[in-house]
């Protein structure tokens, strides 16, 4: 936890010779203690108590980096319990597991298509984020030869499982020129793993089945100079993974306890028997706080709904996510195409937008700026009401760019016809349909309006 | 290394409420269905106790629906042509809860009457033994004179009315307190504005334990994250000690989550969505999952293999 001004001031010289540019040790401290100095400004604070400031100042979940060339993921860092405090800020990683048992052929096929899949959602392209190769079999060179393959299709980050640390080594190599993270150090292995982890400088993941245990574990890894690990409680079922992940959230952040703040490795595949089971204990694990989820199954619908929840929830709840307000050219529209208008949320520009995309029809979009809000939300708090709308014709000079005047708004405000036309002297206001899915359909007869 | 597990204990408790009422107790239902009563947040079963599952309503119209997704119709068959079939099938589909949902018009146009409305609900009661929810078609009118013609109709069953709203609560509860109804207030996502409603309706004189609170919802990809947050906000202050808060959350993330298009259409979506059949229902379930974690004590759900899928996760979530 962050110290207040006087624990700082405590582990200062207390001698007010005024270099560090504050007048005396106390005015640096507070400065220090809201953030707003650092302490290298002081050039007289003694070893130890820089060390004790650095601790205390470290984030209580370590931020741990994985890499490809292409490619990385940052877990940990986190502030909060509930996303409401503030927001959660590192989505966890999303990785397909393969295994080297399997013939090269099914191991590359598995990790293109995860890899090569891209669904574009309000704007964004969202994709997994790697491979966890695991050796099943034992054997070095076919770990390596299964590390290598995945490398052929992708460039994103990887996880190397195996508890023989001779196998992690031949994967290390193997997966040369990237930042995987090692998986697992184990009571029983944990001194070899730990040392072909410092050995390389990537991170490495400490299983164990009892919070004592772990706690023992990363203890027992940082002891040998690693600072980047991640935690495998060795939890499966549901009820179990939500327990053991809220109590080692509360553990980094409440108590501040050291040895448990990490990100953490969560499997739901191992606790699901089909794609809908697994996606369901993958989505627990994206709000409840693991750091990696390694996958055991992939399927395009599964990956479409689970990217899309974890951006859900780690948009800021204080902010939602806007797109620029003003006209936007849908299909190259020309000057009697029709002009709709929207918010500027933007799962509702998108949403709206898409369907007109999508219908292959002309058409021009005017986003009124509501402050990001959807469009009955935008109504309902006086954001998005007749002389909003007016005033968004009027300053997107949509007028000069169409030879006719009607407009269509959205079925959900269809209350605000009348005054809108009031607001807006010689234009016809056409209600639209509630829900965008039928806006192709509408617009096909819009020549007729 | 002894590590202290952070067991957190809470001051306040969700109230526990039946829902139905058997012959013993001036009903008809062959069973009644408790919901709430936890004094933790979802199953966190080492800080306290979740006395009752969340609990899963099936959700049936007064007639075919009109603009169901097709996975939906076929899914149910023609029993959407006869509410009591329906609310049978429901039971057998594995709800704990059948709800009843009115629309504006009946028989091509006509405004559904309260006569229809009685004999909706009298049909459906017949039907099933599960307790039941009545939710008016949402316009205040006519959610006023259908929703009182249901409670009485009803009488003595503890049903639950629907949809109790600032606009027109004091008509709905007035109709639960004199026919021994639950009423369901829903707010528009906004912690004060649930407590404000909750408070409106137990100045009228409804007990607490007649008062379900909905919080208002949204699907997966389209605000789903705002209602979560909203739960959790709701359910830390009732565990915190916050009695006007202290209620059980229903939401509806089928009618949400079917909304959709990623649920409703097959066609005209891009490659990338993949199978529709299975995303509709893992839209769906996973809307209802994930709204299940931040507190939900009963999901209005839709299609049957949802309702699966969701009962498996809730079994395993209970399992001790
Ligand atoms: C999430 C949400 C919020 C979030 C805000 C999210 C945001 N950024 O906008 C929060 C929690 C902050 C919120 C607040 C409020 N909300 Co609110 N909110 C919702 C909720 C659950 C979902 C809204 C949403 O995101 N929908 C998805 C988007 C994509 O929908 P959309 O913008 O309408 O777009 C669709 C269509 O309209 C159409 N469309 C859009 N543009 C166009 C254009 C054309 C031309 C056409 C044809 C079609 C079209 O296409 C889209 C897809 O079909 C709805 C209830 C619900 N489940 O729908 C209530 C709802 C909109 N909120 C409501 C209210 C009252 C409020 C508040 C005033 C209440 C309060 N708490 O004080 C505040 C106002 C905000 C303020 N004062 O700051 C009410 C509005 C009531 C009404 N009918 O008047 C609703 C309907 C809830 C309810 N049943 O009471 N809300
Ligand atoms: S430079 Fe260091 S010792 Fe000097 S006043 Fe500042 S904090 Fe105190």
């Amino acid at each position: 936890m962050a110290l207040t001004g006087l624990q700082i001031y405590k582990l200062l010289p207390q001698t007010n010779c005024k270099e560090c540019g504050f007048p005396t040790c106390l005015a640096f401290a507070m400065k220090l203690a809201a953030k707003q100095a650092e302490l290298s400004a002081c050039p007289y604070v003694s070893e130890e108590a820089k060390a004790q400031l650095d601790a205390a100042s470290a984030p209580p979940i370590r931020l741990v980096v994985v890499e490809g060339p292409g490619h990385k993921v940052e877990a940990g860092n986190e502030t909060v319990i509930f996303r409401h405090e503030k927001t959660f800020y590192h989505p966890p990683g999303l990785f397909l597991r393969v295994k080297d048992s399997w013939p090269l052929e099914q191991v590359k096929g598995a990790a293109k298509e995860a890899m090569d899949y891209i669904v574009t959602y309000v704007g964004m392209n969202l994709h997994l984020d790697g491979v966890a190769v695991e050796s099943a079999s034992g054997n070095p060179e076919a770990f390596a030869a299964a590390v290598k393959a995945v490398r052929e299709v992708t460039d994103r980050p990887l996880i190397l499982m195996a508890s023989d640390p001779a196998v992690l080594k031949a994967g290390l190599a193997a997966a040369d020129g990237t930042r995987p993270l090692l998986y697992a150090a184990t009571a029983e292995n944990w001194q070899a793993v730990a040392e072909v982890a410092k050995a390389a400088n990537v991170p490495v993941a400490v299983r164990a089945d009892s919070l004592d245990g772990l706690a023992d574990l990363t203890e027992k890894v940082k002891g040998v100079g690693i600072q980047d690990i991640v935690l495998d409680p060795g939890v499966r079922d549901p009820a179990g993974t939500l327990v053991t992940l809220t109590h080692l959230r509360r553990l980094a952040l409440k108590k501040n306890f050291r040895p448990l703040g990490f990100p953490i490795i969560t499997f739901p595949g191992e606790g699901a028997s089909d794609v809908i089971e697994e996606a369901q204990l993958a989505a627990e694990h994206i709000a409840k706080y693991a750091g990696f989820i390694v996958l055991d199954r992939f399927a395009p619908e599964m990956a479409y709904a689970l990217l899309a929840w974890r951006v859900n929830i780690y948009t800021n709840p204080q902010e939602p996510i806007k797109v620029q307000p003003g006209v936007y050219e849908i299909n190259n529209p020309t000057a009697d195409s029709p002009v709709m208008i929207t918010t500027n949320f933007s799962i509702t520009y998108f949403s709206v937008a898409n369907e007109v995309d999508g219908s292959g029809l002309p058409g021009w979009l005017l986003v009124a700026d509501a402050e990001g809000m959807s469009v009955l939300t935008a109504w309902a708090a006086g954001k998005f009401d007749a002389e909003k709308i007016a005033k968004t014709v009027k300053t997107t000079g949509i007028e000069e760019k169409i030879n006719h005047r009607k407009l269509i708004i959205p079925g959900a405000v269809a209350v605000l016809m009348g005054e809108v036309e009031e607001e807006l002297p010689g234009w016809q206001i056409l209600v639209g349909p509630r829900e965008a899915v039928d806006l192709p359909g509408y617009l096909k007869l819009w020549k007729s309006f | 290394m002894p590590v202290e597990i952070p067991v957190e204990q809470w001051p306040g408790r969700v109230i526990e409420e039946t829902l139905g009422a058997t012959p013993a107790e001036g009903g008809t239902r062959s069973r009644v269905v408790k919901v709430g009563g936890e004094n933790t947040l979802p199953f966190m079963l080492t800080d306290g106790e979740m006395p009752n599952p969340p609990r899963i309503a099936i959700e049936i119209l007064d007639q075919r629906p009109k603009d169901w997704s097709p996975l939906l119709l076929e899914a149910w068959g023609d029993v959407v042509d006869d509410p009591a079939k329906w609310a049978k099938a429901a039971e057998e589909a594995g709800a704990d809860l059948v709800l009843l949902q009115l629309s504006l018009t009946r028989d091509g146009g006509k405004p559904t009457t309260a006569a229809d409305a009685k004999a909706l609900t009298r049909a459906v009661l017949q039907a099933t033994g599960l307790p039941i929810l009545v939710f008016g078609p949402g316009q205040v009118d006519a959610d006023n004179e259908l929703l009182v013609a249901v409670a009485e109709e009803a009488a003595g069953e503890r049903i639950v009315l629907g949809i109790c709203e600032e606009k027109n609560y004091r008509t709905i509860v007035a109709a639960a307190l004199a026919n021994g109804h639950l009423v369901n207030g829903r707010t528009a996502m906004d912690v004060n504005l649930a407590k404000q409603l909750n408070i409106l309706i137990a100045d009228m004189g409804l007990p607490l334990d007649r008062i379900i609170m909905d919080p208002t919802t949204a699907s997966l990809g389209y605000g789903i994250e705002y209602g979560y947050s909203v739960m959790e906000r709701l359910r830390l202050a009732a565990l915190q000690g916050d009695k006007m808060t202290q209620l059980p959350m229903l939401v509806t993330p089928g009618f949400e989550a079917w909304r959709q298009k990623e649920a409703k259409v097959g066609e005209g979506v891009p490659a990338s969505w993949g199978d529709w059949r299975q995303r509709a229902v893992l839209w769906e379930t996973l809307t209802a999952t994930n709204l299940i974690l931040s507190g939900a004590d009963i999901v209005v759900l839709r299609h049957p293999e949802t309702v699966k899928r969701v009962r498996a996760f809730i079994d395993r979530m209970m399992a001790k």
